[in-house]
């Protein structure tokens, strides 16, 4: 679908870096390093100097990155470094923390999110989320699937149906549950049960799939399922995905971005961040030598 | 002083590390005492508890099985005839022991002073101005269990216990001795029968002519206070009501007639008893509510006492001020504003734990909020009670009238105590017990939850709506629960609003609009305070008093069982695990 080779040719220092494809900044270890792989539709998220407060706590400094269209972006980077915030300031989940401040923009589809007048249900039904822990609804798996129809007010049953079958179907998980649609979503696997919410985040047909450590809680056979799942949703959606596994963003994504104390270290196509990282940082990290 | 290398130097494997003999298994470092404290307290309550319910069951439970009568003979000649009760020694008075003979004086206080005595119910309330007599064991000559004795309920003036003289059935008049037992239970059926007839026609059939006479004056009334008395409207009303108010009266002799035949009828049964003294007592078959010869059962015959006085006080109305007869319009009344109460608390509650949890800012006012309505809990009920007269009775009720019952004033429809001025009491009572609970249980439901629909596109309320509420139904039932149990079981801000001793109608019945919340009732809680201590004679309260606790206590568990069994349904809907 998208191949390796596409990727812009050598990597380039920072400093001189601050072409079409991004910028470098200053900070604390020289600058971002960034210079990603371009998707085939261009930018969709465009974050510029996004910095974020919980009450009198900085956790984000000053990120500026993209995320292109149709290409799985993989966030890493040791624990409490932001990632999982940067993630959650894309579809506003971070509205719901008291004390929140922030500052820069975020774009998306060159529409500023943090404006007051911006419909936060509209974007959100655009981006579907995935959570760490599997979070299925106490209700059947069809209701499940079909929750964020039903909040849209749809109740057309054959619309249902379709989407059900549909969603589930780009889930892999229809083969597992066709006969028992009816049945408690309580009642499957973890790794079902993440597959089912990754079902109910694409029902609504968004543009944009963000993933929160959607691994963490599951098994390895069941990650190798998801990892599978989301190769095979690549091109369909943006996927934005946090991991703090290196194997499983080297494997599924396309560009990296490793973050570090809420900084953005560097930011690149990923075989080049993995095999050649440019920041001293970035490649202790990567190498396995702290984090 | 240990030398610091030998601190420094770890200890070698394998050599004995020092065991703290006492530490670890010492009784109080294992908390031991702590724990035999837990479950000797945890005891304690559940023994008083369970206490408490076994008495309350035994006693409900044995008082309506017959007892057998006693004729006692005293020693003075005196003789009496009644039901023992119960036992107990005491000690008399001085002057009681000089005034006994010799021998009987120095038995008693060989055995230092006690004296076993005997309490006796011996009815007859109409010849004797008492009906339970202590008879002290040394009065007693003789006690004989005779099988003639009849123990006699009658609608008015309690039990009477003696012999059955003569009775008369249509002028046929026969001995007592000569009678057949069966005819006179036959008779006796269809006299109460007749009875039931004449006080449906009285109460039921006239009493409907009179709700509609009331109801046709009202209707005139209204129409003279819109119009005047002088307009034409009012004239052509009032030839309306006269010719209606004409018929009514048609309807009403008609029916005073049928019940003056069926009096007169009644009058020609009549019973003459005779008291174990010989004195007379003559009553129309009509009064007598059940006879049996209390000597003189098998055990099938004392069960069928046992059930036909059950179904008695469960069904029927109360008689002779409370401590006879049923107390169905008062199951009924507890049961209508338990219902009631529920139906109010349950919405205010939880829209008020709705706000404070997932709306409001969290910050001081709201925690000054939360701290007061724990602190509502703890208010005197009788205070509810006050202002549940002032503010809805009197207040609201008011107004009420004035807008849509002035045809009524000065007589107060909603204006005064009623069935749904108490269940708004009460409602206001224990709505922080609904809101404390409702808050835990949204408490409870997992964050993970609310997010994930949020982030399908859900707006907050959708949010509330879909997840949150269904997952929290289990803990707001249970907080339901606790309300309903303590409303059911008030009484105190009851009697100033709306709870009376005696109700003349239920609040439903077969005239629009069916259901009259403006009416006073009765209640179980208010029945056990008026029978046991307002009633003439607290003896003769008292198993009413524990009947109707048993009843109330089943009534409450009943509603508090089936809200229960609602929650466990919900709670494995919604897989809950908690509450």
């Amino acid at each position: 679908m998208l191949a390796i080779s596409n990727r812009q040719g050598a990597v380039l220092p920072a400093a001189q870096n601050a072409g079409s494809a991004g910028q470098s900044r200053g900070g604390s270890n020289g600058g971002t390093v960034y210079h990603v792989k371009p998707g085939p539709g261009g930018k969709l998220i465009d974050i510029e100097n996004f910095a974020l407060w919980y009450g009198d706590t900085q956790a984000l400094f000053d990120i500026t990155m993209s995320m292109e269209r149709g290409l799985v972006t993989a966030l890493i980077g040791p624990s409490g470094c932001g990632k999982s915030t940067l993630l959650r300031s894309l579809n506003r989940m971070n509205d719901l923390i008291d004390g929140l401040r922030i500052s820069g923009v975020i774009r998306f589809d060159d529409t500023n999110i943090y404006t007051a007048d911006l419909d936060v249900i509209g974007l959100r039904k655009q981006m579907g989320m995935v959570f760490q822990k599997p979070n299925p609804f106490p209700m059947s798996i069809a209701d499940n699937v079909a929750y964020p129809l039903k909040v849209d007010g749809i109740r057309d049953r054959h619309v249902v149906q379709e989407t059900v079958e549909r969603a589930l179907k780009q889930a892999a998980l229809w083969d597992e549950v066709k006969d028992r649609l009816k049945a408690s979503a309580l009642g499957l696997s973890g790794g079902q049960q993440q597959r089912l919410c990754i079902a109910r985040a694409i029902a609504a047909d968004p543009e944009v799939l963000l993933m929160d450590e959607p691994c963490s809680a599951l098994d390895p056979i069941a990650t190798a399922r998801i990892e599978e799942l989301i190769d095979h949703l690549r091109g369909h959606y943006t996927i934005v995905i946090v991991t703090h596994n290196m194997q499983q963003a080297a494997r599924v994504s396309d560009n990296t971005a490793f973050m570090y104390l809420g900084k953005l270290i560097e930011y690149g196509d990923t075989e080049r961040v993995f095999t050649n990282p440019i920041n001293p940082h970035t490649s202790d990290y990567v190498t396995g030598r702290f984090g | 002083m240990q030398a610091p290398e030998a601190i420094l130097k770890p200890p070698q494997a394998g050599t004995p590390r020092p065991r703290s003999s006492e530490g670890g298994s010492d009784l109080s470092a294992r908390g031991e005492p702590f724990l035999w404290g837990f479950g000797g307290a945890l005891s304690v309550g559940i023994l008083m508890v369970f206490g408490f319910l076994l008495l309350v069951f035994w006693n409900g439970i044995a008082t309506f099985y017959p007892k057998p009568v006693e004729v006692v003979t005293l020693r003075d000649g005196t003789v009496l005839a009644g039901e023992p009760i119960r036992n107990e020694v005491y000690r008399p008075g001085k002057e009681v022991l000089s005034s006994l003979d010799e021998g009987t004086n120095k038995a008693v206080l060989a055995k230092g002073a006690l004296v076993g005595r005997t309490l006796y119910h011996t009815g007859n309330f109409d010849l004797y101005n008492e009906d339970y007599r202590w008879i002290p064991e040394f009065q007693v000559q003789a006690v004989s269990r005779p099988k003639d004795m009849f123990f006699i309920e009658r609608v008015e003036w309690g039990p009477f216990i003696g012999r059955i003289h003569q009775v008369t059935f249509n002028k046929e008049t026969l001995e007592g001795s000569a009678l057949p037992v069966e005819r006179l239970y036959d008779e006796q059926e269809k006299a109460a029968e007749r009875r039931r007839r004449i006080r449906a026609i009285e109460r039921g059939d006239i009493g409907e002519v009179n709700h509609y006479l009331e109801k046709e004056r009202l209707a005139l009334r209204s129409i003279a206070m819109m119009d005047g008395e002088a307009s034409t409207a009012y004239q052509e009303a009032k030839g309306r009501y006269d010719a209606r108010m004409a018929q009514l009266n048609r309807t009403y002799q008609r029916l005073a007639g049928e019940a003056e035949t069926l009096k007169h009828e009644d009058e020609l049964y009549n019973v003459v008893l005779k008291d174990v003294t010989g004195r007379e007592k003559t009553l129309r078959l009509s009064e007598i509510v059940r006879l049996y010869p209390a000597n003189d059962l098998s055990l099938l015959q004392k069960l069928g006492v046992y059930v036909s006085r059950w179904s008695e006080f469960l069904t029927e109305e109360p008689r002779e001020a409370n401590t006879e007869g049923g107390v169905m319009p008062a199951i009924f009344g507890t049961f209508a504003m338990t219902i009631l109460l529920a139906v109010a608390v349950a919405p205010f509650g939880v829209i008020a734990a709705l706000y404070l949890r997932e709306y409001a800012k969290q910050g001081t006012l709201v925690s000054i909020v939360r701290i007061s309505v724990n602190n509502l809990a703890g208010v005197p009920s009788i205070v509810y009670g006050v202002f549940g007269l002032g503010f809805f009775a009197y207040i609201l009720g008011g107004s009420i009238d004035r807008l849509f019952f002035a045809e009524r004033l000065p007589n107060p429809t909603f204006g005064t105590g009623g069935l749904l001025w108490s269940s708004l009491t009460l409602a206001l009572l224990t709505v922080p017990v609904v809101i404390v609970a409702t808050e835990e249980a949204l408490a409870a439901v997992p964050q993970s939850m609310r997010e994930g629909s949020l982030a399908c596109g859900a707006s907050k309320w959708q949010t509330i709506k879909n997840i949150v509420l269904p997952r929290a139904t289990p803990g707001i039932m249970t907080g339901l629960i606790l309300a309903m149990a303590r409303g059911a079981g008030e009484v105190a801000p009851l009697m100033l609003v709306g709870v009376v001793k005696l109700a003349p109608e239920l609040p439903i019945d077969h005239f629009f609009p069916f259901v009259h919340l403006e009416r006073s009732f009765m209640h179980l809680g208010f029945h056990i305070y008026d029978v046991g201590f307002q009633a003439r004679n607290s003896e003769a309260g008292k198993p009413m008093v524990f009947v109707t606790t048993l009843l109330l206590i089943a009534l409450v568990g009943l509603m508090n069982a089936t809200a229960i069994y609602l929650r466990n349904r919900l709670r494995r809907k919604y897989h809950v695990g908690h509450f």
